[in-house]
């Protein structure tokens, strides 16, 4: 039997629960050995470094590969961004200075793509920038009208949850291909629509078709995460404070506006540097679906990034990093900027102190937790960290309210 | 009994002791190979005879995306020197600092001077006089293809069977008069790709070279020429948006042309075995002549090439392998069985008795291998360029943003310059 706060509570009866009990005892000293056996290894070094500094021990793996995989790839991009040519190893490529970062920015008039030098990083950038603010809308609009609607009563909720959920699981080339298969020429839709009668319409092939497309595919791919973290908001918000309004005579509308969206604010926040950070980043996608086409309508930063680095035919790895230093340098800032939004406004009283923060991932659907803490999970965590000022364990966040429907909380 | 248990034991020891070293005798290689229809069926057939007859040598083909693994991946592996010792390409001169010269390992390099003749210095670097890389697996040209079918069904006289001398635009006339009388989505197709405008191009006058042999496009005006045709029908519907607007890199148009979607399709000789197999006679599919214009009636050579890799640790292996699948009983059965025009002189020379019944695929070969004759200079020039990918790609993806009017006419053209110009001075070191 689970209760709400996910503890786990059986009777144990029968040679079954003898044999659970016995593994559980086995499992129990199993670890009470190999807890024992790290100690006799860490003593000494703590002994050695000291208590204060025994900390930094512990870190040190995951530093390493930080600093490999991340740190270190980051300082050679950075310094590649100041090379040109077309070797790969940096001790063999032409110091250039400030070169890349001229050219790119080597335009008559910078809002005239074509006025510019390099006219594709232009296009790229307004591009994203066009993307990010429709599509960033579009996807916190959406996510909070399908959060209110699942969390209020409606038939078969828990079914549609998981079903707003389920295109996060898949992979963005799965998402692309699949809506190919129904957007092109001869495809799904279209078939459709002929057979009502209607005329075949270029999905992909039209510009305002194909960037309406992206942004909405992007939308219907990512919308279930973004719901599932303001539904856990809206079930953090108290039901004493809607009755204490009914009391007052407030109706659904002032309900909403003056008890639901202060109280959600901060973690719309959550959702809105999340969805902004993933936004700017768009690339896999749009390139199965669309590969930046038509022409260069639906071809963002990050493609051209790829391009100029990898797919044309002479590699400019130095115009590539740099591209892509001020592509991070702009994500750097977004994130400070909102983060500092999301400070602010903890300091302007709309949090709910009286309650632990959102409880995401306790009782989610053991698929589903892997994926959701193994991608936007550390995120979450730390954003959310960051807005309640203290440290969030992951079982605190409880993505339950998605999954299940324990009855009672609404 | 307790001798036999230690004897045995001693010689199970030796056994394992010595497998190592039998290991350590066998060379491995590896061939990245890309397939457009049946080649790595019939070129692993071909290794597995020669793994029998060199037991020392054991060669794995790895089998790769055109796009993402040999224009895409291949580059960047070669120049960290992470290649592989063998690899079929198509940018031939592009990759050349990475290629081997066999010359000092092969046991008769006059035997591919006088079989490989002028195709052999497509793999050398600009200025290089010598060397041999590797050798062509196939020869290429483009030219049109036109489903036959469509134009009796229309009642609509195949424009080259009364002249050898049809020009783009009667050509384009007919595929759209077919097409409108049988309803057909594409009147024109033509594979995205600046190798297969080229030709057409070259026949209305491009030059593609200034005097000092440097790529120029701007100012070229059968270039421009061309390119405004080409534009005008994306606009007029002759030619479907679907392939060069909404792609990124290279597309073809074989599987809408083998759909009846296509009345007219310009790509070239390496479909001719995939049509073979995925079309076979269900309609009548017809290589035409390059259509005219005032450069002449030219479609580009090119083709593929098995190259070897500098960084081998094995050049006397990989040397070995070469002479094996160059050798003219051993190319002309690849060229047979992969319906693929040899570019091997003695060969050309005894013909090909290429491995199919199908009368429609034997008379595409003829074609094909009649329009070498008629390829102008500047096809040959173009192709023999080093960095000829750089104004193929350049022109494909500007004529794009002039397809969707992203850009017009002119400022693609310029744009296509400045491309080619940006990207060679990156090659030269910025």
């Amino acid at each position: 039997m689970t209760t709400l706060d996910g503890n786990l509570q059986t009777e144990r009866k029968g040679p079954l629960s003898r044999l659970s009990a016995a593994l559980e005892a086995g499992a129990g000293s199993l670890f009470a050995w190999l807890m024992n056996t790290l100690e006799i290894l860490v003593r000494p070094i703590e002994r050695w470094l000291g208590m204060e500094r025994i900390g930094y021990f512990f870190i040190l793996p995951n530093l390493l590969i930080f600093g490999v995989f991340v740190l270190f790839p980051m300082l050679l991009n950075f310094y590649i961004s100041f090379t040109s040519g077309t070797e790969i190893y940096p001790q063999h490529r032409n110091f250039v200075g400030f070169g890349n970062y001229e050219f790119l920015f080597d335009c008559e008039n910078v809002f005239e793509p074509n006025s510019c030098n390099e006219d594709l990083f232009w296009r790229g950038v307004f591009n994203t920038i066009f993307f990010v603010v429709v599509q960033v809308s579009g996807m916190v609009a959406v996510s909070l009208v399908t959060a209110l609607v699942l969390n209020g009563k409606i038939r078969a909720r828990g079914f549609f949850r998981s079903v707003f959920f389920y295109p996060v699981l898949l992979s963005p080339v799965v998402v692309a291909l699949v809506w190919k298969w129904i957007l092109q020429r001869d495809g799904v839709l279209n078939s459709i629509l002929i057979a009502l009668g209607g005329d075949r319409v270029q999905f992909l092939v039209n510009a305002d078709w194909a960037t309406l497309w992206v942004i909405v595919i992007s939308i219907w791919a990512l919308m279930g995460f973004y719901t599932l973290i303001l539904l856990a908001g809206l079930q953090a918000i108290p039901g004493e404070l809607y009755e204490a309004g009914q009391i007052d005579g407030t109706g659904r509308w002032q309900s909403f506006r003056f008890i639901t969206m202060p109280l959600l604010m901060p973690t719309m926040f959550v959702v809105l540097v999340l969805s902004l950070i993933r936004a700017v980043q768009v690339f896999d996608q749009v390139y199965a679906l669309t590969g930046g086409g038509p022409g260069t309508t639906t071809h963002f930063i990050v493609q051209y990034i790829y391009t100029v680095g990898f797919s044309n035919t002479i590699k400019r790895f130095g115009l590539a990093a740099a591209a892509s230093v001020l592509l991070g340098a702009t994500l750097l800032v977004l994130t400070l900027l909102q983060l500092r939004a999301v400070r602010s406004n903890e300091s302007g009283g709309v949090r709910h102190e009286h309650r632990d923060p959102p409880s995401f991932t306790k009782h989610l659907h053991p698929d589903a937790r892997p994926h959701a803490l193994a991608s936007d999970g550390p995120a979450v965590l730390f954003v959310v960290a960051l807005r309640h000022g203290r440290h969030v364990r992951a079982g605190d966040l409880g993505l339950d309210v998605f999954f299940q429907d324990p009855g009672g909380v609404d | 009994m307790r001798k036999i248990t230690i004897a045995a034991i001693l010689a199970t020891l030796m056994l394992a002791l010595s497998l190592p070293g039998l290991a350590q005798d066998v060379v491995e290689l590896r061939m990245t190979w890309y397939t457009d229809g049946n080649e790595d069926e019939v070129m692993r057939d071909l290794l597995d005879r020669f793994e029998m007859e060199n037991s020392d040598i054991r060669v794995v083909m790895d089998n790769v995306p055109y796009q993402a693994g040999i224009l895409e991946a291949l580059p960047v592996q070669l120049a960290a020197g992470e290649g592989p010792d063998m690899a079929r390409v198509t940018n031939l001169g592009g990759l050349a600092e990475f290629y081997l010269d066999l010359t000092p390992h092969l046991s008769d390099p006059d035997y591919w001077l006088d079989s490989f003749g002028g195709t052999l210095g497509w793999l050398r670097q600009a200025g290089q006089m010598e060397g041999i890389h590797g050798f062509p697996t196939q020869l290429t040209i483009t030219g049109p293809i036109i489903n036959r079918t469509l134009f009796e069904q229309a009642g609509v006289a195949v424009p080259s069977d009364a002249s050898d001398q049809v020009t783009w635009e009667e050509w384009a006339a007919a595929a759209n008069e077919v097409a409108d009388i049988l309803e057909i989505p594409f009147p024109m197709a033509m594979d995205r790709s600046g190798h297969r405008f080229a030709g057409p191009a070259i026949s209305m006058g491009a030059k593609y070279f200034d005097d000092e042999g440097h790529p120029l496009v701007a100012g070229d005006e059968g270039f421009r020429a061309m390119a405004e045709l080409f534009v005008n029908w994306h606009n007029e519907g002759t030619m479907p948006l679907e392939i060069w607007a909404a792609n990124t890199g290279y597309a073809g148009a074989n599987e809408e042309f083998g759909n009846s979607q296509v009345v007219f399709y310009m790509s070239g000789s390496w479909q001719v075995g995939q049509f073979t197999d995925q079309i076979g006679d269900a309609f009548d599919w017809q290589v035409v002549p390059n259509p005219c214009g005032p450069g002449g009636c030219t479609g580009m050579p090119g083709g593929a090439s098995l190259v070897a890799i500098s960084d081998t640790e094995h050049p006397a292996e990989v040397a070995r392998v070469m002479e094996y699948l160059a050798r003219e009983d051993i190319l002309g059965e690849f060229s047979a069985r992969t319906l693929f025009i040899p570019a091997h002189r003695g060969l050309a020379t005894s013909g090909v008795d290429f491995d199919t019944d199908l009368e429609l695929a034997k008379a595409a070969l003829g074609v094909f291998t009649a329009q070498v004759g008629t390829l102008e200079q500047t096809a040959f020039d173009l192709q023999g360029y080093p960095f000829n990918f750089l104004v193929f790609n350049a022109a494909r993806d500007r004529l794009t943003q002039a397809i969707v009017g992203e850009l017009t006419l002119d400022e693609a053209i310029e744009r296509i310059q400045e491309d080619v110009d940006e990207q060679l001075a990156e090659q030269m070191g910025g």
